[in-house]
Parts: structure tokens; C-alpha cells; sequence
């Protein structure tokens, strides 16, 4: 299928952070991540559990297959079976991740959403960050408020920061110390280009380009789950 | 068995300044936007305000009435940030304990348990321990000897909560998908009020959608479209056109008092 665009790449990629999960439940924040999970759930992950955003469960189909009200989401974070993929206002090298605030946060120059569920998703379940405009205000050498928590700070059993997907490239942690690695870039990015965008030098061995969507995605992720192409509004080619 | 009907400005007298009161729903959703407007036409100030934030939080602030401000966040939802909420912050005009969503349970919990902390994970290894040192954590006594947070009780003065149905003895209905944590504001308060859409002699649907029974609530008020513009499904959803004149006005100080007296009524 021809005329593949970013945000279809975009979709694919945070379709393949779900590889392996499982009767997990995802929890994607934003439309890219959302359609990433409903796309990994129609192919190589049926068995993923998908919300609505809202109470329920719901099958590919839109049938309530659960309940979930915030306070069972709680339960599920503390118990583990979760993978969240989260906005990040800010994020640094080792995954720290800052959606609070920007300055000082006892009178910030620019008030964010505050915490929200961060520190007790990273601390207790897998999870990865989605960021549709990768550049040096959002990829910084240090973030003003430590929301989700990094690698450098990791504590208890269960941390477990996954990648980052980006417009331009997917990054992971998996180095020596945590440091952020580029996994891989988007067809037409260069490795030259996300350095550029990123604050801190990444660890850039083995850089593959990411992967096309197949037909098959294709197919489901044009007819199926985003007919009006509103993906193609979170993420432009 | 007690009739416990009352006015929303007879259950906003009973609060004074400087008293904590927990504010249930949930970011822009059943908000207790009734028994919130009645608290805006008080003179009373210094409050501190526990929410899991939306509109009610924002027009708290803009009135004054915020001394400190304990929440995971403040959102309208389909609006990311609440206009009066970032000023308040930004201006450094309230104090606030800003928590983890599942810390901030966890405290409603406690109190609502009559317990000093209960433990959590959430919060280790991030800011939110940073910026409220009176967090203290505790070492499992059990062989792991984990270190882990001890979030304290928050206890609340009173609870204001909007739920669907409601009878006159304080027994009360959601029917709508979530029923929020309207339960565990009221269990961590002495003095729990209710408003609803409507109060009925007898509840339909099945019983588990009765959220609050009569032990848990001091007083019902009958407010119809008592959430504002906040949702409360199934009886209406969230008004998106009224949701952004609230926050076009609030980002605007020559459009801001023709609104207010327009939502004060």
C-alpha cells in the first residue's frame, strides 16, 4: 500500500510496544497511542485488554466485555497487569518524565496537570511515553518536576520505563546505565535530525528504521479505526 | 427515619473558614457545581480544598476562597488546563499538596478507615515526596523490609457530592458508569452532604448502583442540573459550549464578570 504517512508509523510503532503483553490492559493516552493499542489488539496481541477512556472494557467490536471505574484502574496499577502509555511534557535521559509543572514548582512559570497517576504507574508497571512533537523543549537534560519516575531514580521492584515513541523515532533505555538509546528512526528522519531535537546525546549504535505498517494494519487502521484520518491531525507527515 | 432534605445555602452555612472540604467526581465530571455555586456566595475564605480538580477547583480560586489546595490534578477534560487553577499556581496565590491520583485515595482512604497513613508505593522515587516533606515513608516490619510511602489520613471537615437519585434519608444513586470516590469523600468526612438531580420515594435500577446509604450522608439537596456543566450520565452529558465560555472567560478578566453572575444566577 503506497503513501504511507508518519502518523500510520506512529500508530505501527506503539502497536509494537503491546508485543508480548498479553491479557494485559492498555492504557494509551492520546489518539496515536489509542489506535496503536486497538491496532495491536486486532493482530498480534488479541489478547490485550482495551478501555474506552472512560468505564469499561470493550471488545474490538464495542461490546462491554468489562468495568473499570477509576478506582478498579487503581487496583490495577498497584497489582501490576498495566501498561500505560503516557504524554511527557518533559522527559530526560534516563525517562524521568515531568507533566506537573515548568519551573519552580512552588510558583511555576507554566502550570501543567499536576502528577496525575505517574509516580505509582512507574513505580509499579510497565510504562512507555508518547511524544507527537519531538524536539529540545519536551527532550531535556533534567525535568523541572519529576512526575513519572526514571531509571536514575528507580525504586521497588516493579519499574520498568519501556520507549519512547516520538513523530520522528523510537528510543528505549536499554544501555549499561539506562541512558536513552535510539532504537529507531522513521523513514526520511535521520539520526543527525532527532539528536538535533534532543537536549542530551543520545546512545546511537545500531539504529534501524522503523518498521512500515503492513497491508493488513494498513487496511484496519484506515477503514477500521480512524476512518477521518485524525491521526494524521496528532502527527504530521 | 430522618428527613435530612435541606437548601444548598443551609448546607454551605455550616462551613467555616479555614475548614477542609472534599469536593467529589471527578476532573469536568459530576462536579457539585449546585452546592459549589452556594459556597461561592458565602463570604467564607481560607479554605482547603480536596478534589480530584475540575471546573469547581478553578472557580474556587477566582472567588478566593482557596488557602491550600490538596489534588492529582485539575482538569477539564476536553480542555487539558483550567484557566483560574493555572493563575492561582501561577501567581502563587494558594498553597497546595499536589499528590499521585492513587496516593490521593489512598489518604481518603485512611481517614475513612479512622487510620494515621496507609501504605503505597506511589510517590517513592518522584517529586511528589519532595515538595510535601511531611510525607513520611515507613519500612515493612515483614522480612522484605520494603520502604514504602506512608500517605496520610485526609481528614475532611465535610464532603459535598453529586449523585443521580437520592431519597430525603440521605440514601443515594449514580447511574452512570463510574461512581468516582463520592463514597470515600463522604466516609472521610464529619459532615457529608448530597445533592442530586432528583429525590425519589423509591430507587430503580439495580441496588449496587446505591452508592451512599443513609449513615453516610447529613443532608440532600434536591438540584436538578445540580453538576452544572459538568457530566452527570445518564441524565445529561457534559455541556462542551458552556465548559468553553467557562474557560474563555476565565482566560479573559473583561469577559470573567458577566460570566460569573450569568453561572451565579
Amino acid at each position: 500500500m503506497s503513501d504511507v504517512t508518519r502518523a500510520e508509523i506512529c500508530v505501527a510503532a506503539c502497536a509494537d510496544l503491546f508485543a508480548g503483553a498479553g491479557e494485559t490492559l492498555a492504557s494509551p493516552m492520546g489518539l496515536v497511542p489509542s489506535l496503536g493499542a486497538r491496532l495491536a489488539r486486532l493482530t498480534t496481541e488479541p489478547d490485550l485488554l482495551v478501555s474506552d477512556g472512560e468505564a469499561f472494557l470493550l471488545t474490538p467490536e464495542s461490546t462491554v466485555e468489562g468495568w473499570l471505574p477509576y478506582r478498579k484502574v487503581f487496583d490495577v496499577v498497584a497489582h501490576g497487569r498495566r501498561h500505560v502509555v503516557m504524554g511527557a511534557n518533559q522527559v530526560d535521559r534516563f525517562g524521568n518524565q515531568n507533566i506537573s509543572a515548568i519551573g519552580d514548582h512552588a510558583r511555576p512559570t507554566r502550570q501543567l496537570l499536576g502528577f496525575r497517576g505517574a509516580p505509582g504507574n512507574t513505580i509499579n508497571h510497565r510504562t512507555s511515553y508518547w511524544v507527537p512533537k519531538h524536539g529540545t523543549r519536551v527532550f531535556v537534560e533534567k525535568v523541572d518536576v519529576v512526575s513519572g519516575v526514571g531509571y536514575d531514580r528507580a525504586v521497588g521492584p516493579f519499574h520498568d520505563i519501556h520507549r519512547v515513541v516520538t513523530n520522528l523515532a523510537v528510543l528505549d533505555f536499554a544501555t549499561p546505565d539506562h541512558a536513552m538509546r535510539l532504537v529507531s528512526v522513521h523513514p526520511g528522519v535521520s539520526v543527525d535530525e532527532v539528536q538535533q531535537q534532543t537536549s542530551f546525546p543520545l546512545v546511537a549504535g545500531n539504529v534501524t528504521e522503523t518498521r512500515l505498517p503492513t497491508d493488513e494494519e494498513l487496511e484496519l487502521i484506515r477503514t477500521r479505526l480512524d476512518p477521518d484520518a485524525k491521526r494524521d491531525r496528532e502527527v504530521r507527515s | 427515619m430522618r428527613d435530612k432534605r435541606m437548601t444548598a445555602d443551609e448546607v454551605v452555612g455550616g462551613i467555616k473558614d479555614g475548614m477542609t472540604v472534599g469536593i467529589g467526581g471527578w476532573g469536568s465530571r459530576r462536579k457539585p457545581m449546585a452546592l459549589v455555586k452556594a459556597l461561592l456566595r458565602t463570604k467564607t475564605k481560607d479554605l482547603t480544598i480536596v478534589s480530584y480538580g475540575g471546573p469547581d477547583v478553578g472557580l474556587l480560586c477566582a472567588a478566593g476562597k482557596v488557602r491550600k489546595l490538596v489534588y492529582g490534578f485539575v482538569s477539564l477534560d476536553t480542555i487539558a488546563y483550567d484557566p483560574w487553577f493555572k493563575q492561582a499556581r501561577e501567581t502563587g496565590a494558594i498553597d497546595v499538596l499536589e499528590l499521585d491520583e492513587g496516593m490521593f485515595q489512598i489518604g481518603l482512604k485512611a481517614a475513612a478507615h479512622r487510620l494515621p497513613f496507609l501504605p503505597i508505593r506511589a510517590g517513592l522515587g518522584s517529586d511528589v515526596l519532595r515538595y510535601a516533606p511531611e510525607i513520611r515513608t515507613v519500612h515493612s516490619p515483614y522480612d522484605d523490609g520494603e520502604e514504602l510511602v506512608a500517605m496520610p489520613a485526609l481528614k475532611l471537615d465535610v464532603a459535598l457530592v453529586h449523585l443521580n437519585r437520592a431519597d430525603k434519608h440521605g440514601n443515594a444513586q449514580y447511574l452512570g458508569p463510574d461512581p468516582y470516590f463520592d463514597d470515600l469523600f463522604c466516609l472521610a468526612a464529619d459532615r457529608r452532604y448530597v445533592s442530586c438531580e432528583r429525590i425519589v420515594e423509591q430507587f430503580d435500577g439495580p441496588p449496587q448502583t446505591l452508592l451512599l446509604n443513609r449513615m453516610m450522608v447529613d443532608g440532600v439537596v434536591e438540584a436538578p442540573g445540580g453538576a452544572g456543566f459538568t457530566s452527570c450520565v445518564p441524565d445529561y452529558p457534559r455541556d462542551e459550549q458552556r465548559q468553553r465560555e467557562y474557560a474563555a472567560a476565565a482566560g479573559d478578566l473583561e469577559q470573567w464578570p458577566d460570566f460569573y453572575e450569568r453561572f451565579l444566577g
